[in-house]
């Protein structure tokens, strides 16, 4: 379903993704492992055509997302890792307009609105302003909205990043209830080594941009001679923490917090 | 045509919910309407109007115009950074009508803008020509703000940070609106300025806004027409071109 090969991105001299290559099989759950800064983002954004790759090749089943961006773009639905609501529209609005941005028709955009929010115990707010709601509130609602229409591939970019343990256990069973019986094939990434072990079929470790290791979670421990995933990926990406270089995004989202009332425009 | 319409909601719903800021933005032509015209009205005449409140008013609809349409498209630059654009970006919908309904719903609110403008210059005692006048005025008002949502979306695009912003503000923005012969007349000033003047989109808006409302007109009302429609097919493909290459 997904098909990787040769994939380099370079900003300016930094080589975020380095020659990597895989291949996800459809209606696989495949996870992307690897400390900060290690090329999981960047992967992702050239998987879904926001990136284009410096170099290689990627198939989108059977697609080009360069050269084809838009049917790609009606393939797979995406979980950003950083916020992409918006914060002047209510809940159920931003549910809505996703739901025409990916042709759901009304009554079942209506429905499972509903269903979702409820699932995600939002539905009593769905009347509120989104800036008005917590972390962990807006957190819900981007996983609610990303599982609003089924594509065929689901991209989750650490789609359990701040969010309560409940929370977590309602997004595992809904993606693989979607997995096991839609066979949607899910691409995932997270810092949370029990929830890859626990719902993905396989693995793979990426540091420094390249690919250190991929199989099953057992393949991996087998590999490294670990007791569980987690050491097993301390053994192969090492104990040295990480610096995230900070992009222009970021530096504005401060100052828009210094600016935050009534500057919008 | 679903997709262009909610986009074109979402922005008039974040504008009509933003009340302060409705009246922040009003703030700066009425400072114009108010300062230069009570103070310029005994100085400064000017033929075929009836004197220089009524000439500097529809400069000063102009102005409102310009300023909210411009700035709705550069409020892709906080959609940027709130995230939200990305979610449209890979959205399966062709980014043309992403940019359409994002650059209608600048202009629609532009034009709110301008006619709450229009407005508050009738209760400081501005008067139409007549109410014939008001569909031409429309008409102009439209092609403004639809000329430059474009150009902000297009610059929008391009921008990644606010410095950016800082310098399209001091070297596009306020240079458009001074050269546009909004605040005097264009007859008798120096070669120089009159190029400039004649290379500034919105000085066929000032024109054909004020032949409207006020009946004088410097550069011609067809014309006028003519270059602004011109221009808002260019803009708006530039706008999609750009929009279409943004990546995150």
């Amino acid at each position: 379903m997904i098909k990787v090969q040769n994939l380099s991105k370079t900003f300016g001299e930094v080589k975020a993704v380095a020659d990597v290559t895989f291949e996800v099989q459809a209606g696989e759950i495949f996870a992307f492992l690897g400390p900060n800064g290690a090329g999981k983002t960047t992967t992702i954004q050239m998987l879904t055509t926001l990136l284009r790759p410096t170099s290689g090749t990627i198939t989108i089943d059977g697609l080009d997302p360069v050269a084809q961006p838009l049917e790609v773009r009606k393939r797979f639905g995406i979980v950003f890792q950083d916020p992409s609501l918006d914060q002047e529209l209510t809940a159920y609005e931003n549910m809505d307009l996703h739901g025409v941005l990916y042709h759901v028709p009304h009554k079942i955009r209506r429905e499972r609105i509903e269903t979702l929010l409820k699932l995600f115990e939002l539905w009593d707010r769905r009347t509120s302003l989104v800036k008005t709601f917590s972390g962990g509130m807006r957190r819900r609602l981007e996983i609610a909205r990303g599982l609003l229409h089924t594509p065929k591939i689901l991209f989750l970019d650490e789609p359990t990043l701040g969010l309560d343990p409940q929370s977590r256990n309602q997004l595992w069973t809904h993606v693989k209830f979607l997995n096991e019986t839609e066979g949607v094939t899910v691409f995932l990434t997270t810092h949370y080594m029990d929830e890859a072990d626990r719902v993905a079929k396989r693995v793979a470790v990426i540091d420094h941009g390249k690919i250190v290791a991929i199989g099953s979670s057992a393949e991996l421990k087998a590999q490294t001679g670990a007791d569980s995933l987690e050491a097993a990926f301390l053994k192969l990406t090492g104990t040295t923490i990480r610096d995230e270089a900070a992009n222009s995004a970021d530096a504005m989202r401060q100052m828009a917090r210094m600016w935050s009332r009534g500057q919008r425009r | 045509m679903n997709v262009i319409f909610v986009l074109w909601l979402r922005e008039v719903k974040r504008y009509l919910r933003s009340r302060p800021q409705i009246i922040a933005s009003l703030g700066q032509p009425l400072l114009y309407l108010l300062v230069l015209g009570y103070g310029l009205n005994r100085v400064a005449q000017i033929p075929g109007t009836g004197g220089y409140f009524q000439f500097v008013a529809p400069g000063v609809i102009c102005m409102g115009i310009l300023f909210t349409s411009i700035f709705s498209g550069i409020g892709l630059l906080w959609d940027r950074q709130f995230g939200f654009l990305k979610e449209t970006l890979v959205a399966p919908v062709p980014r043309l009508q992403i940019m359409a309904g994002r650059t209608l719903g600048g202009a629609t609110i532009a034009i709110i803008q301008g006619t709450l403008v229009l407005i508050v210059c009738m209760l400081a005692g501005f008067r139409p020509q007549g109410f014939a006048a008001i569909p031409q005025a429309l008409l102009f008002m439209g092609l403004i703000a639809i000329v430059f949502a474009a150009l902000g979306t297009a610059i929008g695009s391009t921008l990644r940070d606010m410095q950016g912003f800082q310098m399209i503000m001091n070297f596009l923005i306020m240079p458009i609106f001074f050269l546009s012969g909004a605040l005097y007349p264009l007859a008798n000033s120096a070669l120089p300025l009159r190029i400039a003047t004649h290379l500034d989109p919105l000085s066929y808006g000032v024109d054909g806004l004020r032949g409207a409302l006020v009946g004088l007109v410097q550069i011609g009302g067809a014309l006028d027409v003519l270059v602004l429609g011109v221009l808002a097919t260019a803009f708006v493909m530039l706008g999609a071109w750009a929009f279409s290459r943004i990546q995150v």
